[in-house]
């Protein structure tokens, strides 16, 4: 489990294993680890545990989304009729394509393998930027719409949709009112999952930088694994996002 | 309460006479004083067994008089006794205060009701009469009053120290406290949720008069409608009598004696017509379809303020034929087409 | 040996000197402790930190119950006395009780008492530090713009629609520090599993440990559903999503059950810790190892999960379902009991034990009445029905100041007293420091029992002005206030002296247990030169008699 070694003596460089995590500009430079698998295990678990604080995060906000849909079940169903299936399908895909780049990069780290490290790492970063790229083209069309929730939000379409040559019921004013508290929490909740994903690709362009240099290639794994694990964690809250926001009510042939 | 009630009185008395206690002068007050002194005791009791024994063992086993420590690791008897006792009592005391907690809040049937609006930084109060207080309510004694409170802004808490009575008056939502006067006297009101600038502003009197007295009072402060009149006014002038005629036909379902009947919803679930019933029916209409009626009411959100939802509900109330409802229709201009495709509404 | 009354062994101090090489000394310069990575720095960093929020945020308490004197409102604008209790709030709560024993004493003791030379991630210490001082200056640029009038709890639609003060600004400040708090716990729950010393299992843990594991817990948990509440508030203030506004179909309730979630744990993440504090101070200012260790750590880990589930006891008037507060109030009076436990084992490791009566050990004493009384007026708050009458009012704040206050504050001060020479190596005057805990102890009962009395008068809280007949108790309170500021004042000075002119205090002054105890004073900066191999249980003072009698020379 832990701690099982016995070692008494003074801790010296004759370990083996290169064991560093320094970084620039930092003078005070200290072993405490006792082993290098101490080390990876202590940098992991605290991974884990960063991502169970971001669990309890989102939750604030998926909490607040059960309950506003238990209540306002008309006004989440129209609403999330108005975002874009293909293109949220199309940025599931591309998300998940980067957690396998970057899947693959974490083997091609372990196998000691710097230009596939580099390309994955690359790889990862693009399809991100491409993600952010559609979500941009999607708040964008929201800005046109008038479906920003504050002073200029605009119920008309929800009220009267046959004049904007939609086929759907037309709601009443007051679940129409609601709606705004759907796109409240479609901004809320996909807003922080991007900046959650700018921090990613802001930390992808530095260790992909840094692998580069060569640092990652002999055998000192634990910042990609560890950064891996955060992707990993971005891209399953999108897989939950998804399918609440905008597949709410969706059968074949509306 | 097992105390003789002479001595129960005399202790309240005496305390209340050296401003360390407020008077009891509501019904409930005497069962919250009671639990207070319970826990007080309690809490007496426990601090002084914890007294004792850190000072009891510090002097007995001050290093002068004990200079070698025995060591000790634990007791599994002593473990038990102080998590059961203690878990004992605080479960009497869940018990009681659980007991208390429904009687303030479970008003009598015959309780008469007085709405109160909070706002910042004032109490309106609004006898069914139609008498209208700032900062002040007038009560008789020996009667159940109940309060039914909402917010126009922001959250305020109705409280009324010596009734041992407070509730959150609450934007959106109705909340009701109820109590019954024992003493002539005034009280104070405050509120106690923090509203912004005037919060230590926001206090007022409740003045208990004899019911004698609170008759004369009634009589020579009424300024003009009841409530009920000034919401027929209302449901005509808005034209709800449009719909809600009363007749066979008519696009609304029928509101006389609506008021305390069990609903059956368009969703297939039943509700109980109350006042929060029906101030949410009115704001959002499209939650609280009645079955067999289309969902076409409009919403009066932003249209009617909380003053003209209580005028409106306490008509409801008192609402038992259509008879004036379809004579005011017949004078009134009501050109309140109930909208199928409403045009573009401005949130 | 020592004296019949001290069990403070101080070396000869003709002869005594500080260690040649400290975690102090080891590299000069203000920028070599600014990037530091070692963990005792960074303590020392915070230490200063807090004191300086704690003396603004009691500047602020000072010139509110000077406002308090009189009934009218007379010394300051409506406006700005409510600015003076949400700022009094906001920097004692987050800027001073969230980190103060985690992020001073648990930063630089857990590694050391764990056998380690550090924590898992001392950078990531270090950046709690910035987070910390990011956040305070957010807060303080809220203060200086013109301050923040919401109360410490951000209360909607108050703060999100009514308010036009500096709401997202001091709301930013929070959930950065908020972060701070995050790191530091995820730092000691990292380190606590995984960089145990040889030997040292679960179960020979101090105390302290415990405490500080169960609090990092809570703070890894409840902090980011406060931070996602908060940057809800801020949404709403700037761009309008009302997730929170009833005219957009949100509901304010919501904000309320969001906010509590994290702010009922967090007052167990100020508690925990200072409990920790009280289980090394009675045992070794009673020479035997705390009754019922095991029950004492579990109680910890108990208090810290029930915390969870009795966040609705603050809502039991404003609407919430009556099946809710059944259930709310049920969980409240089972979340006293391990606060109960605790303080019977700890009355009970007095028994047979040899008690002297050091500057800790009153402070510890002072806790345990005061946490006492403030844990059991919680419960009259726990029952619904007495809940109705005392909340929002006066009783509420006594009651939270006991606790923090008589409780949380008493402890962090008889851990600074404990730890002291530990950290500097320097003893301060014992007679000075007895005299403030006194001090301490008689100026916080004037200010505080009072408010109970006034609460159960009716007296609301946050009130600038108030009906003539609550003005004796208010003076009352009032002179308390400044003999409490007294004592606060006093510990500043002479320990500040202290590490000029204080004795030298060698390794052990205080003959303790705790592997902290068998390493110089201060520390070097790797703790230790060896790994310790730990063989036997905590506060054992057998093995510490053996381990004296045969010791030749002294570490360091």
């Amino acid at each position: 489990m832990d701690n099982t070694i016995v070692e008494t003596r003074p801790h010296t460089h004759e370990t083996a294993v290169a064991q560093e995590h320094t970084h620039v500009a930092l003078p005070q430079h200290r072993h405490h680890f006792e082993t290098e698998q101490q080390q990876r295990e202590a940098g992991t678990f605290g991974m884990w545990l960063f991502l169970l604080t971001e669990i309890m995060f989102f939750g604030g906000l998926f909490f607040a989304y059960l309950l506003y849909r238990n209540w306002y079940p008309a006004a989440f169903v129209g609403a999330s009729n108005q975002l874009s299936i293909p293109l949220g399908a199309f940025n599931t895909a591309v998300l998940i394509a980067s957690g396998f780049f970057m899947a693959l990069g974490v083997w091609a780290a372990e196998v000691k393998k710097q230009g596939l490290l580099v390309l994955f790492l690359v790889l990862t970063t693009v399809l991100g930027m491409v993600f952010l790229g559609v979500k941009y083209v999607e708040y964008h069309e929201k800005w046109e719409k008038h479906h920003i929730p504050g002073e200029h939000y605009d119920v008309s379409e929800f009220v009267n949709p046959h004049a904007y040559g939609l086929k759907e019921e037309p709601m009443s004013p007051d679940m129409a009112q609601k709606t705004q508290v759907f796109f409240s929490l479609y901004f809320a909740m996909t807003g922080m999952h991007a900046l959650h994903m700018i921090i990613g690709i802001c930390l992808l362009v530095w260790l992909t930088l840094r692998a580069r240099r060569g640092e990652f290639s002999s055998g000192y794994v634990a910042p990609i694994e560890n950064f891996g694990l955060y992707w990993h964690f971005v891209d399953i809250v999108w897989l939950f996002l998804f399918p609440l926001l905008y597949l709410i009510n969706r059968h074949p042939g509306t | 309460m097992h105390i003789s009630p002479v001595l129960w009185q005399f202790l309240v008395k005496w305390l209340n006479a050296s401003a360390l206690f407020p008077r009891e002068a509501s019904t409930i007050a005497p069962y919250t004083d009671a639990l207070y002194f319970f826990l007080l005791l309690i809490t007496v009791v426990g601090l002084v067994l914890v007294g004792a024994l850190v000072f009891g063992f510090s002097i007995r086993y001050r290093k002068a008089e004990h200079p070698v420590a025995i060591p000790v690791e634990g007791s599994t008897l002593l473990e038990a006794t102080w998590t059961i006792i203690p878990l004992a009592l605080f479960l009497i005391v869940f018990v009681w205060g659980a007991l208390l907690y429904f009687r303030i809040y479970t008003p009598p049937a015959n309780s008469m009701n007085i709405y109160v609006v909070g706002k910042q930084w004032m109490w309106k109060a609004e006898h069914p009469g139609g008498q209208h207080e700032i900062n002040a309510l007038h009560v008789p004694t020996g009667r159940p009053i109940q309060l039914t409170m909402i917010s126009q802004d922001v959250f305020h808490s109705f409280s009324i120290p010596d009734f041992r009575v407070k509730r959150e008056v609450i934007p959106g939502r109705y909340s009701t406290v109820w109590f019954e006067a024992t003493t002539p006297g005034t009280y104070h009101i405050f509120c106690t949720q923090y509203c912004g600038t005037n919060h230590s502003a926001m206090i007022g009197e409740v003045t208990v008069l004899t019911p004698d007295d609170y008759e004369k009072w009634t009589a020579s402060s009424t300024s003009g409608m009841s409530l009920a009149q000034n919401g027929e006014r209302l449901f005509a002038s808005m034209g709800c009598n449009a719909c809600h005629s009363g007749s066979a036909t008519a696009r609304g379902p029928n509101l006389a004696g609506v008021y305390g009947s069990k609903l059956r919803l368009a969703n297939g679930s039943e509700v109980l017509v109350n006042d929060a019933y029906l101030r949410d029916a009115i704001l959002n209409p499209s939650q609280h379809i009645t079955a067999g009626y289309a969902p076409i009411m409009p919403t009066y959100q932003g249209q009617i303020s909380e003053d003209g939802l209580i005028d409106l509900v306490e008509y409801l109330k008192t609402l038992k034929t259509n008879y004036r409802v379809q004579q005011t229709l017949t004078t009134t201009e009501s050109n309140q087409v109930a909208p199928t495709t409403p045009g573009v509404v401005k949130p | 040996m020592s004296a019949a009354h001290t069990i403070l062994n101080l070396p000869d101090q003709s002869t005594a000197a500080l260690p040649k090489k400290s975690y102090i000394n080891a590299e000069d310069g203000i920028l070599s402790w600014l990037f530091t990575g070692d963990h005792k720095r960074i303590a020392i960093l915070y230490l200063i930190s807090i004191t300086f929020f704690f003396f603004i945020g009691g500047a602020f308490a000072g010139l509110i119950r000077l406002e308090l004197l009189t009934p009218q409102p007379d010394l300051v604008a409506s406006d700005t006395y409510n600015k003076l209790f949400s700022m009094h709030g906001i920097i004692m709560v987050f800027l001073f009780l969230v980190p103060s024993v985690p992020a001073t004493l648990g930063n630089f003791l857990v590694p050391i008492m764990l056998g380690a030379k550090d924590l898992a991630f001392p950078k990531v210490n270090l950046l709690s530090w910035y987070l910390y001082w990011i956040g305070g200056l957010f807060t303080l640029a809220a203060l200086v713009l013109g301050g923040v009038d919401t109360g410490w709890t951000f209360t909607t639609p108050l703060s999100t629609h009514y308010l036009n003060t500096h709401v997202v600004t001091a709301a930013t400040g929070v959930f950065i520090i908020g972060f701070s708090s995050i790191f530091t716990g995820l730092n000691f729950i990292v380190t606590i599993h995984r960089m145990r010393a040889p030997g040292m299992t679960w179960f020979r843990m101090p105390l302290f440990i415990w405490s500080n594991y169960a609090a990092s817990i809570l703070m890894v948990l409840g902090t980011p559903v406060l931070a996602i509440t908060l940057v809800l508030v801020a949404l709403e203030r700037t761009i309008g999503i009302g997730v929170f506004d009833p005219t957009k179909g949100g509901d304010p309730l919501l904000f309320q059950h969001l906010f509590w979630f994290y702010s009922h744990p967090a007052v167990y993440i100020m508690i925990l810790p200072g409990m920790g504090v009280i289980s090394e101070v009675i045992s070794t200012f009673s020479r035997k190892r705390v009754f019922g260790y095991t029950a004492v750590a579990f109680s910890s880990v108990a208090i810290a999960l029930f915390g969870f589930f009795v966040w609705a006891h603050h809502m039991f008037i404003m609407g919430v379902s009556n099946y809710s507060a059944l259930v709310f109030s049920l969980l409240t009076m089972l979340v006293a009991v391990p606060s109960a436990i605790k303080i019977f084992n700890w009355a009970f490791t007095l028994q047979k034990g040899s008690i002297t009566f050091e500057t800790p050990m009153l402070y510890a004493f002072g806790f345990m009445g005061l946490f006492t009384i403030g844990g059991m007026t919680g419960v009259f708050l726990g029952a619904l029905g007495m809940d109705i009458h005392l909340t929002e009012t006066y009783f509420i704040v006594a009651h939270f100041h006991f606790v923090m206050v008589g409780g949380m504050l008493m402890a962090f001060l008889a851990g600074i007293h404990f730890w002291w020479p530990k950290m500097t190596g320097r003893m301060y005057s014992e007679s000075l420091s007895k005299l403030a805990a006194v001090t301490t102890f008689i100026g916080f009962n004037l200010t505080f029992l009072p408010q109970f009395i006034l609460g159960y008068l009716g007296m609301p809280r946050r009130y600038h002005s108030y009906p003539a007949e609550f003005q004796v108790l208010n003076v009352l309170s009032t002179a308390g206030a400044t003999v409490l500021g007294v004592g606060y004042m006093l510990p500043l000075l002479y320990l500040a002296w202290s590490l000029k002119y204080g004795a030298i205090a060698g390794n052990n002054p205080w003959q303790a247990t705790g592997l902290e105890w068998q390493i110089q004073s201060p520390p070097l900066t790797e703790n230790f030169i060896e790994t310790p191999i730990v063989d036997h249980e905590a506060y054992d003072y057998e093995w510490l008699a053996h381990k004296t009698e045969h010791e030749v020379t002294t570490v360091g």
